[in-house]
């Protein structure tokens, strides 16, 4: 499959900037306010997508770069912003994110924070500022999002004692309602865990008494200091922000995720496995839980799984020898098709935006025997590209986010709408995929949605399907 | 309230009780989650409608991925402009440049899709590397024949409100560029109508009936010979002026075409933008249908408002829109069913602009220029206002204080200009009101 370097242009993204997932990312930190580095723009647009997204206040403030500022450095409007967020939002964080503008011309932002807290030592309260380096020209908004989780954990994590009975969890870019649950499964193991990112309540809060400016709930930033004391990470996602490396001059393998900063810096055991989606996925997840706690897999989940592989054979026969295009995030597609190579479907065609060089051989390693051999995997690949692919692929269902759409429509062929971003429905907070439960929601949403275009299509209107 | 900004000050003015000017026009302060968006938000979001040009995004992917079929403005024929073009430049294009890239790009896409003419968006990055978009261009438009425009639209150049003007010259460059289609002497040029849910549509329909033809409209359902025959229309008719009024200063000066100011929104501003038409051609006959016209609309019109009002009269309603003169029509509007503007505020109103307002709103009314969320929640507390119309930014900030919200952006789907639109308007209005599920949310329980 050609790359998105193949080409000079792209049309219809299958992606967003890196400073977007940032943003996602430290929102789950509590009592945090985001700013960007950069033009007003970048935060306005950010802002206006993840509202559409999560319909839920996201306040992004912007350093709002003005021509003096790009020719002269962003010094005082560094400066002034963190002054004025302080004013307006009292927020415990204060985490800073680049943009392209802001990296080109070479704003050193790690000097402008220390500068500031030097400044204002005696100041009570000073925030905790923490600065992800995430120009747009370098991975997408996933790779950005993995940063921010990296960045967060390699300013705070600090060994101040000995190795805890906690855990680390570090999720990929998955719904609330998702966070919500992998929450739940660590505590009905009883282990003590912090979960990072921890979105769940700031971009999926209830109804408010009162406006709040900063919403409750996060990772506190003690849990984020104690994960160097943690005895063991486990990191949902094979490629995690690894492709934040493509496209660079120079690949001095830099990069590392948060999990891996850990291990190496402080010795912290780390498990890796995907995002928990479908059983094979999931046992994983839960294998590890169990081998890290030594404890037996709830009885809960055992009869979740139980009832999973009773749903999968009551369905089996809807879903069977059907073709699906599978795209979205890296990690995503991945669980996706491994997801649906399980119950019988054929991922003909495995896209996403991103660009790590690690799609095709991660597929293969992760569905092993399930591997579909005809499988097309398409790296840096845009909506346009995916569109021209499919026409010769013939598929009967397309399972991504909801930019996808539009060629659903044109195709006349149903979207199963998971990941990020849904723009067209509401409730992309509670789409839930993760674990054995999230996999039934899942099951169910893919056999509907065929029974559903089986129906609409058929001239006999059946009432038993 | 609480704590405005350091340097806001003269942004905020409650009629009746302060007695400072409030001023426009400033940008925003650093730090601020300013409702505003960038320059390069400006030229996209006033050439965006133009279907049948490419509009290339010069940059990295973000800005042309955020502004994806981002408004609900309408095409009779071609949608190319529903598609989303970029150079998605990476590190190396920064470093070596994006030129070639760009080259490649424009050649690559004109060969695929055959616009009428391109449109080249240039990001903050490519202000900052020094690529010459200008020349690029220039280069394109002799080997491929087409008007290929540089929009110098860098993200950081100042506000919204720039790119605006920008965008008008782009657009000054292509009038005056062809003379071959068929021109009435009663002929306008719609300026500052973008299509939305079919608003020109029912514009145009109103302006036939009373035998003025649309030669251009700009931008909306907007096509690229339309826009170069502009200059040969008797005038102007210029809506969301903020955005389009440079344009109509520039056409007036190098072609002599007069221009009006006008608004669609609300049954007062829609009638006069048709009069105001009639009159300028002084021709008994259009007036008389377009007094026809009016007649006609609002004898169905005015009865199926009156349940609405009755249902809203009272409520209180806070706005907070792109431009000022929109505020203007909606105060009107709203009077129109009952309620009461508690809250009117804009992105990007000149001080000029603001004066109009003022000269509307009752006392007690809070101005406000170049908003926040801080401030915006905190202003509809302290004046209880019932509703909020503003676009999906503000969306959260109205449904996480209880409060209704009518979505009255680029973005919308339901058509809000003229006499149908009214009826929407009132209908949606009143839809958010009076929805039972605010019973629930615990501020309001007695």
């Amino acid at each position: 499959m050609p790359s998105g370097d193949a080409f000079a242009s792209s049309c219809n993204a299958c992606k967003q900037c890196t400073p977007l997932g940032a943003c996602i990312a430290f929102k789950g930190i509590e009592g945090v306010l985001p700013m960007l580095h950069g033009s007003q723009g970048c935060a306005t647009y950010i802002r206006r997508y993840l509202i559409s997204h999560y319909r839920e206040p996201v306040d992004i403030a912007s350093s709002n770069f003005s021509e003096e500022t790009t020719i002269f450095g962003g010094n005082r409007n560094f400066n002034t912003g963190i002054d004025n967020i302080i004013s307006q939002y009292h927020p415990k964080v204060i985490t800073i994110a680049s943009t392209c503008l802001s990296e080109t011309i070479g704003e050193d932002v790690q000097r402008l924070i220390y500068e500031y807290q030097e400044t204002h030592n005696t100041m009570p309260d000073l925030p905790v500022m923490i600065f992800a380096s995430t120009p747009s020209y370098q991975g997408t908004h996933s790779e950005g999002f993995h940063e921010a989780v990296f960045a967060a954990v390699k300013t705070l994590a600090e060994a101040s004692g000995p190795v805890g009975d906690h855990i680390n969890i570090f999720s990929s870019m998955i719904s609330p309602e998702d966070i919500r649950h992998l929450k739940e499964i660590v505590e009905d193991f009883s282990i003590p865990a912090m979960l990072f990112p921890d979105y769940s309540d700031t971009l999926d809060n209830t109804s408010w008494d009162s406006y709040r400016r900063i919403p409750d709930g996060g990772t506190p930033v003690e849990q984020l200091k104690n994960s160097a004391m943690a005895y063991a990470s486990v990191e949902l996602g094979y490629v995690l922000n690894s492709g934040g490396m493509n496209g660079r001059i120079k690949d001095n393998g830099t990069k590392q995720s948060a999990g891996e900063y850990l291990k190496g810096k402080f010795d912290v055991p780390l498990v890796r496995t995907g995002l928990p989606i479908g059983i094979l996925e999931s046992d994983k997840f839960f294998n590890s839980l169990a081998s890290i706690s030594g404890k037996e897999i709830p009885m809960k989940y055992q009869r979740q799984r139980g009832r999973l592989v009773d749903l999968y054979i009551d369905g089996h026969k809807y879903v069977s020898d059907k073709r699906a295009v599978i795209y979205g995030e890296e990690d995503l597609v991945v669980a996706l098709a491994s997801f649906a190579a399980e119950i019988g479907i054929k991922p003909v065609l495995c896209a996403t935006g991103g660009e790590s060089g690690k799609l095709a051989e991660t597929l293969r390693e992760v569905l092993g025997k399930n591997y579909y051999e005809d499988m097309v995997v398409g790296q840096g690949m845009s909506f346009e590209r995916m569109e021209d692919a499919m026409r010769d692929l013939k598929p009967d269902l397309m399972i991504g986010n909801s930019k996808g759409y539009y060629i659903a429509r044109k195709m006349d062929i149903p979207i199963v709408r998971t990941g990020f971003p849904i723009h067209d429905r509401i409730g992309a907070q509670h789409n839930r995929v993760l674990g054995y439960e999230g996999t039934m929601i899942l099951f169910e949403q893919v056999v509907n949605t065929l029974l559903e275009d089986k129906q609409r299509k058929s001239p006999i209107g059946y009432k038993y399907m | 309230m609480a704590e405005y900004l350091q340097g806001r000050e003269n942004q905020i003015v409650t009629k009746g009780i302060d007695s400072h000017e409030l001023v426009g026009g400033k940008p925003s302060v650093a730090g601020s989650v300013s409702q505003r968006a960038c320059v390069f938000c400006g030229s996209r979001v006033v050439l965006y409608p133009i279907a049948d040009a490419l509009h290339l995004v010069h940059g990295p992917i973000g800005c042309a991925s955020y502004t994806w079929d981002i408004r609900g403005a309408l095409s009779s024929g071609p949608e190319l402009h529903r598609s989303s073009f970029s150079t998605d430049l990476r590190e190396k294009n920064i470093v070596f440049g994006g030129q070639d890239k760009l080259y490649q790009a424009l050649h690559e896409l004109i060969d695929k899709h055959h616009p009428k003419a391109a449109f080249v968006y240039s990001t903050c990055i490519v202000g900052v590397i020094g690529d010459d978009v200008q020349s690029v261009c220039r280069r394109v438009q002799k080997e491929k024949n087409i008007p290929v425009i540089a929009v110098m639209a860098e993200g950081f150049q100042g506000s919204k409100k720039d790119g605006y003007k920008i965008a008008c010259d782009a657009l000054f460059s292509l009038v005056g560029t062809d003379e071959s289609l068929e021109v009435s002497p009663l002929s306008i040029n719609i300026l500052g109508d973008f299509n939305l849910a079919g608003e020109l549509w029912m514009l145009e329909e109103y302006y036939k009936k009373m035998g003025i033809q649309i030669l251009a409209p700009i931008t909306g359902d907007g096509r690229v010979k339309k826009i170069q025959n502009a200059h040969r229309a008797a005038l102007n008719v210029v809506q969301c002026s903020g955005s389009m009024i440079h344009l109509a200063k520039q056409m007036k000066e190098k072609y002599g075409i007069p221009f009006i100011k006008v608004s669609y929104f609300g049954i007062e501003d829609m009638s006069d933008a048709l009069y105001e038409v009639a009159k300028f051609f002084k021709d008994d006959s259009v007036m008389d249908r377009a007094r026809d016209l009016v007649k006609n609309q609002l004898t169905t019109l005015i009865p199926a408002l009156e349940p609405y009002k009755r249902a809203l009269q009272g409520k209180k309603a806070a706005i907070y829109v792109g431009g000022a003169f929109k505020a203007i029509s909606l105060v009107k509007a709203l009077r129109l069913i009952g309620m009461k503007t508690v809250i009117a505020g804009t992105q990007t109103g000149n001080t000029e602009d603001y004066r109009l307002l003022k000269t509307i709103c009752d006392d007690g009314c809070i101005m406000v220029d170049d908003s926040n969320p801080v401030e915006l929640s905190e202003f509809v507390k302290q004046t209880g206002a019932d509703l909020f119309i503003g676009g999906v930014k503000e969306r959260p900030i109205a449904y996480k204080l209880g409060i209704g919200f009518c979505d009255h952006n680029h973005e919308r789907k339901l058509a809000l200009a003229g006499y149908d639109g009214m009826l929407n308007f009132a209908k949606e209005v009143y839809e958010t009101v009076t929805s039972p599920v605010w019973q629930f949310v615990s501020q309001n329980k007695e």
